[in-house]
């Protein structure tokens, strides 16, 4: 198993079509002991969702946006640790919010201020390297942290400031492979093709982004299929990677790698 | 089952996940606009339905679920197929 002996705190589980769902899914199944992270009123919701994983993980509070949340993580996190080990091997971050006039407006990025903008920073950006610094007395030699990203090099249809927001990710996640390295911890990002979860379906033309998936992805892409980018996800936790960092991974079907349709 | 009985979960469901007065509902509640009701409330409820029925469903079918009338056909629908 990929994950033998290894404990990983998972954000982002909502609902069942979390990617970040099927990640702790199959860190499960290979072997892992996951903690699950979520915050206020969806708190209920990931606990729902919990469980149904093949075991019932323990679910710790955490909004990033909140200083005192993040300060309190590593000692949140210790109290589940106990027992299996005192460190954490790997951290999925599926962290990603903008204010509604950030995405899918009529005039683009025009239509959002910067408190909104600010926002979708913080949330979506700023979190990776804020709980990178949270759990970082837990991380050890070996240990990997993994994003959840969206191709960023090119502007899409109605994705917008959160397009922006996941360029800034990209760069963090540089800049935390620099810093993090010489601890002998990994940062990577999976860039995933559209997947149809909650929260996409909240994106105003998210149907013009799957559009360009069914013409271009040489390989086909399934919206309504998070595995692939979960496995790509689990890998990269794992072992198996042990010399990759401040990489972005693409999972989706191709397309990164294609100029135009070809269907 | 009797229609009167999944409505009556529904009922049950958004009282309990939406903290609503059960007074207040009828079939023709509007989630989002009388309810505040947002996506991911929508599918705590329809999860909580999933666990009493038990049942899958899909949420693109909570795409044009709107009301409690459209919630309690959505899981009339599926408990038919199961």
């Amino acid at each position: 198993m990929l994950l033998a002996d290894r404990t990983v705190l998972v954000t982002g589980v909502l609902t069942p079509s979390s990617i970040a769902f099927t990640c702790a899914r199959l860190a499960q199944e290979q072997g892992a002991t996951v903690i699950l992270s979520s915050f206020g009123r969806a708190r209920s919701l990931t606990e729902r969702a919990a469980r149904r994983l093949p075991v019932t993980p323990p679910v710790v509070d955490l909004d990033v946006t909140s200083e005192a949340d993040l300060a309190g993580l590593a000692a949140r996190l210790t109290d589940h640790l106990a027992g299996h080990a005192d460190r954490l091997d790997g951290v999925v971050h599926a962290i990603g919010f903008a204010p509604e006039p950030c995405l899918g407006q009529d005039d683009g990025l025009f239509a959002a201020g910067w408190d909104e903008v600010a926002t979708a920073l913080r949330v979506s950006a700023y979190s990776l390297p804020a709980l990178a610094k949270a759990v970082r007395p837990l991380l050890r030699p070996g240990a990997s942290i993994v994003g959840l990203d969206f191709d960023a090099t090119v502007a899409w249809p109605a994705y917008d400031w959160m397009g922006v927001a996941k360029a800034a990710l990209e760069s963090a996640s540089r800049y935390l492979a620099r810093d993090l390295g010489p601890d002998g911890v990994r940062v990577n990002l999976v860039a995933a093709g559209p997947i149809r979860t909650v929260a996409a379906r909240g994106i105003p033309g998210f149907a013009d982004i799957e559009q360009v998936w069914s013409e271009r992805a040489p390989l086909g892409w399934d919206v309504d299929d998070p595995e692939p980018a979960a496995r790509a996800v689990v890998a990269l936790l794992s072992d198996w990677f042990p010399a990759t960092t401040g990489e972005i991974l693409h999972v989706d079907g191709g397309v990164h790698a294609v100029g135009a349709a070809i269907r | 089952m009797e229609r009167t009985e999944i409505l009556d979960a529904v009922y049950d469901a958004c009282v309990e996940i939406l903290k609503v007065d059960k007074a207040e509902l009828s079939e023709t509640t509007s989630f989002a606009d009388d309810l505040d009701a947002d996506s991911l409330a929508l599918v705590e409820v329809v999860m909580q339905l999933e666990e009493q029925f038990d049942l899958r469903i899909p949420e693109d079918d909570l795409d044009d679920v709107a009301t409690i009338g459209a919630a309690a056909d959505v899981v009339a629908t599926h408990l038919a197929a199961a």
